[in-house]
């Protein structure tokens, strides 16, 4: 059995380990690692992160793409490791999140003094190189509708602080925590709003529109901005920094690939807002293709003779149903899903395999085994996020820093109910087999393990539930699965994308969960399964059917 | 076949509370004794220490004359048989392979048939019970596959938890019946924990009266009743009778 196990593990192993990255073989037939160009999960960012795969592969250049990865820390982390090669970042990002410094009055008064600065210092700290800016600004915007404007004559910030005390605000939670946001716009402008409502970004400009908010967060090139005629208000004291977009280049990148740098470069100073707005409205309102947005982009710059969207783009303004939506993405669906349940399946045997074990050998020094179960516990309690984004320089972006989390998270129930299980298995029993000289292994292998294999189970379905979830977040990190429309459609607030992945990794939960339901029941220990014998009609036997007491 | 069983001025605490003080007892071969007295007497502990399920902390322990703590644990305990008081038959195992479970053991050749003999002699027919799963037996069936389990791999000898304690009155009366076939058959020497003066005196031949983890006084129950050595002693056989007289007036 232990070989059979031992082979499984090595299987296992190498699976994880050749999955997601070119076999040794692979790479040396290509004499370069393709460029990995990623983006931020959010409508402007895939659409810039294609604009680049698109002019790179105009070139002859082989680009690989991770779209959607987490967050800023999640996305720099990854470029920052040589994981992915380019992806779209902005000034004011760079300086307060990434390098935590703060805004001189110098460079409040000029753009280019922002990234002057936080390209010297990018390049000093983590020799990673920001190319000059595509030449436009995506800053924080603050918008109200267009009655609520001309009620209040409002124009600026200072008008708005003028009459905050009137207004509602609804504030997306990254607004309402950066230093940035919120806490230095009241103190700058004295702005108290009558109240303050977190909201999600997907769901602010329906808020705005709706009036259930009045004042709201936005991004200055919001495609949204103009689909609802919002007006937004000029930061007439420069309180918010300057957000200049700019692809931001990995260390490898710039060493080794300055054909890719020269290709990059050529979108540089290119593009202004109302263009980026048209762009980005084409997206996020009449809902278009990136891919398509992105070849219109590089053909009315005159950098690419169009490849893709050659025809005249008819904008798809009427939607199908839902149900006809997600059957023309059901292959897609299926290849998703597929990924899903291999990651999912993946991390579960590899977490069988070192918790079980570990839960049998725990009960063998019980002293240490609540501090073991404890600190897997802990790991537990680590956001998923940010989990992914510790792995990623250890382990880059893909497959397995996905995989190595997965793990973690699937070992504590399976750990803790094979502890819990053997150990609290019938002790009378147990205790009566050591009296009749079974050596601890016996007693082990007859009467703990086969004692306790429902609760082992229902440890690894409780395992591989949480694990069905939790990888829907392992797209934030370019794992794909069913987490990939969720997270676009959560960017794009385009609640039909997000249900085509919720709705399935739903599913998958239930059908894995019942899978290993069947399980369980074939492990369940003789006594435990519904009785066999024709002793059943024997009415003289019934009373011998009582438990055990 | 019997062993002979014998404690020599054993003492064993829990912590800091003492559960046996300085106890000396002998059981010549073929010989059973009764350890009766009250919950906290320190009756099971000396039974435990005679499997090595206890390691007193002073004192030795002899079976067949060799001191416990020469022999291995595991060996010697598949000598002798030991029976809790619930049974504690494995839950899921057939009452056939409960039995069968120290013959394996032991790598007896043929476990299977030994274990029939056993369930025989304990009175359980293998062909209607051998099969069966221990929730399927009544609680005195239970008891007798326990007992039978006890002997199957002919153990010369038997320790006996308040095995008979949980069953009611008929079917202890079974019960008693199932072991005292089988002690006539096999002559093992066998020590039995009880609280029931009567059951002691119906399948021991001698008794030791223990309390806080000393012998009061060891003899047949004729020498106790007649001759109590302490106010204990005595106490306890005046409450057995006076519950006698009320049954039987």
């Amino acid at each position: 059995m232990t070989h059979t196990l031992r082979r499984l593990a090595a299987g296992v192993v190498a699976a994880v380990c050749s999955w997601g990255s070119p076999s040794a073989a692979q790479r040396a037939t290509q004499d370069v690692r393709p460029v990995v160009v990623a983006s931020k999960p959010f409508g402007e960012s895939y659409l810039l992160a294609e604009i680049f795969a698109q002019l790179l592969e105009s070139h002859g250049l082989a680009v690989e793409r991770r779209p959607g990865l987490g967050a800023t820390e999640v996305a720099f982390a990854a470029l920052r490791s040589n994981a992915i090669d380019v992806y779209p970042e902005y000034t004011g990002t760079g300086l307060l999140a990434i390098l935590h410094d703060s805004l001189t009055a110098a460079m409040r008064a000029d753009p280019r003094r922002t990234f002057d600065h936080v390209s010297r210092g990018f390049a000093a700290a983590y020799g990673v190189r920001w190319l000059p800016p595509l030449g436009f600004q995506n800053g924080y915007a603050i918008a109200v509708r267009r009655e609520t404007a001309e009620q209040h004559r409002l124009r600026t910030l200072t008008d708005l602080a003028r009459a905050g005390s009137m207004l509602t605000a609804g504030f997306t939670s990254d607004f309402i925590g950066r230093p940035d946001g919120l806490a230095g716009l009241s103190r700058e402008y004295g702005l108290t709003p009558k109240a303050v409502r977190p909201l999600a970004p997907a769901v602010k400009y329906v808020a705005l529109a709706s009036e259930a908010v009045d004042v709201i967060d936005g991004y200055s090139t919001d495609g949204l901005l103009a689909k609802y005629d919002l007006v937004t208000l000029d930061d007439d004291r420069r309180f918010f920094p300057p957000y200049e977009a700019a692809a931001l280049i990995s260390a490898r990148l710039a060493n080794d690939r300055p054909d890719a740098i020269a290709v990059l470069t050529r979108l540089s100073g290119r593009f202004d807002e109302a263009r980026m707005r048209t762009y980005n409205r084409r997206i996020e309102v009449d809902g278009e293709e990136i891919r398509r947005v992105a070849a219109d982009a590089l053909r009315d710059l005159g950098l690419v003779v169009s490849a893709v969207g050659g025809d005249s783009a008819v904008p798809s303004l009427t939607r199908p149903g839902f149900v006809q939506f997600l059957w023309s993405r059901r292959a897609e669906t299926v290849s998703q899903a597929l990924r899903h349940l291999q990651l999912v399946l993946l991390a579960l045997v590899a977490a069988v395999l070192v918790a079980l074990p570990l839960g049998l050998a725990l009960e063998r020094s019980r002293a240490s085994a609540e501090w073991v179960v404890g600190a897997l516990g802990v790991l537990q309690t680590i956001p998923s996020i940010a989990l992914l984004a510790f792995m990623i320089p250890l382990l880059g972006v893909g497959v397995k820093p996905a995989l190595v989390a997965l793990w973690l998270y699937a070992l504590y129930p399976i750990a803790r109910n094979t502890y819990t299980g053997v150990r609290d298995a019938d002790p009378e029993a147990i205790e009566a087999c050591e009296a009749m000289g079974a050596t601890a292994r016996q007693r082990l292998l007859w009467v703990r393990l086969p004692l306790a294999a429902p609760v082992i189970l229902a440890g690894v379905r409780t395992a591989a539930v949480i694990s069905v979830g939790a990888a829907t977040l392992a797209a934030f990190i370019g794992a794909g699965g069913l987490g990939e429309p969720i997270v676009t459609g959560l960017a794009l607030a385009d609640s039909r994308l997000i249900l085509s992945g919720a709705i399935p990794a739903a599913l998958l939960a239930l059908a894995v969960d019942g899978a290993l339901l069947l399980v369980e029941r074939a492990v369940a220990p003789a006594h435990l399964r519904v009785p066999r014998h024709t002793l059943l009609s024997r009415s003289s036997n019934v009373a011998g059917y009582r438990p055990r007491g | 076949m019997s062993l002979s069983l014998a404690a020599n001025n054993v003492s064993h605490a829990y912590g800091g509370s003492v559960a046996l003080a300085g106890v000396t007892a002998h059981v010549p071969e073929g010989a059973v004794l009764a350890l009766v007295g009250e919950s906290g007497s320190g009756k099971t502990t000396l039974l435990r220490t005679f499997n090595r399920l206890v390691d007193p902390d002073a004192g030795s322990v002899f079976v067949s004359g060799e001191d416990v703590r020469t022999l291995d644990p595991v060996e010697l305990r598949r000598r002798v048989g030991y029976v809790p008081q619930h049974g504690g038959l494995l839950p899921h195992w057939t009452a056939r392979r409960n039995v069968a479970l120290v013959p394996t053991l032991v790598g007896m050749p043929d476990a299977g048939r030994a274990a029939d003999e056993a369930l025989e002699q304990a009175g359980l027919d293998p062909a209607e019970f051998g099969g069966r799963l221990p929730r399927e037996l009544s609680g005195g069936q239970r008891q007798r596959a326990a007992i039978a389990r006890a002997f199957a791999a002919r153990q010369e000898a038997m320790l006996l938890d308040e095995p008979f304690g949980a069953l009611d009155a008929i079917t202890r009366a079974e019960a008693y019946e199932a072991f005292e076939r089988v002690r006539r058959e096999l002559r093992f020497t066998a020590i039995l924990v009880t609280h029931d003066l009567a059951e002691a005196a119906r399948l021991a031949d001698r008794v030791a009266v223990m309390q806080a983890g000393r012998i009061e006084q060891i003899g047949t129950v004729t020498e106790l009743r007649r001759n109590p050595a302490t106010p204990y002693v005595q106490s306890l056989f005046a409450r057995a009778e006076a519950a006698l007289d009320a049954l039987v007036s």
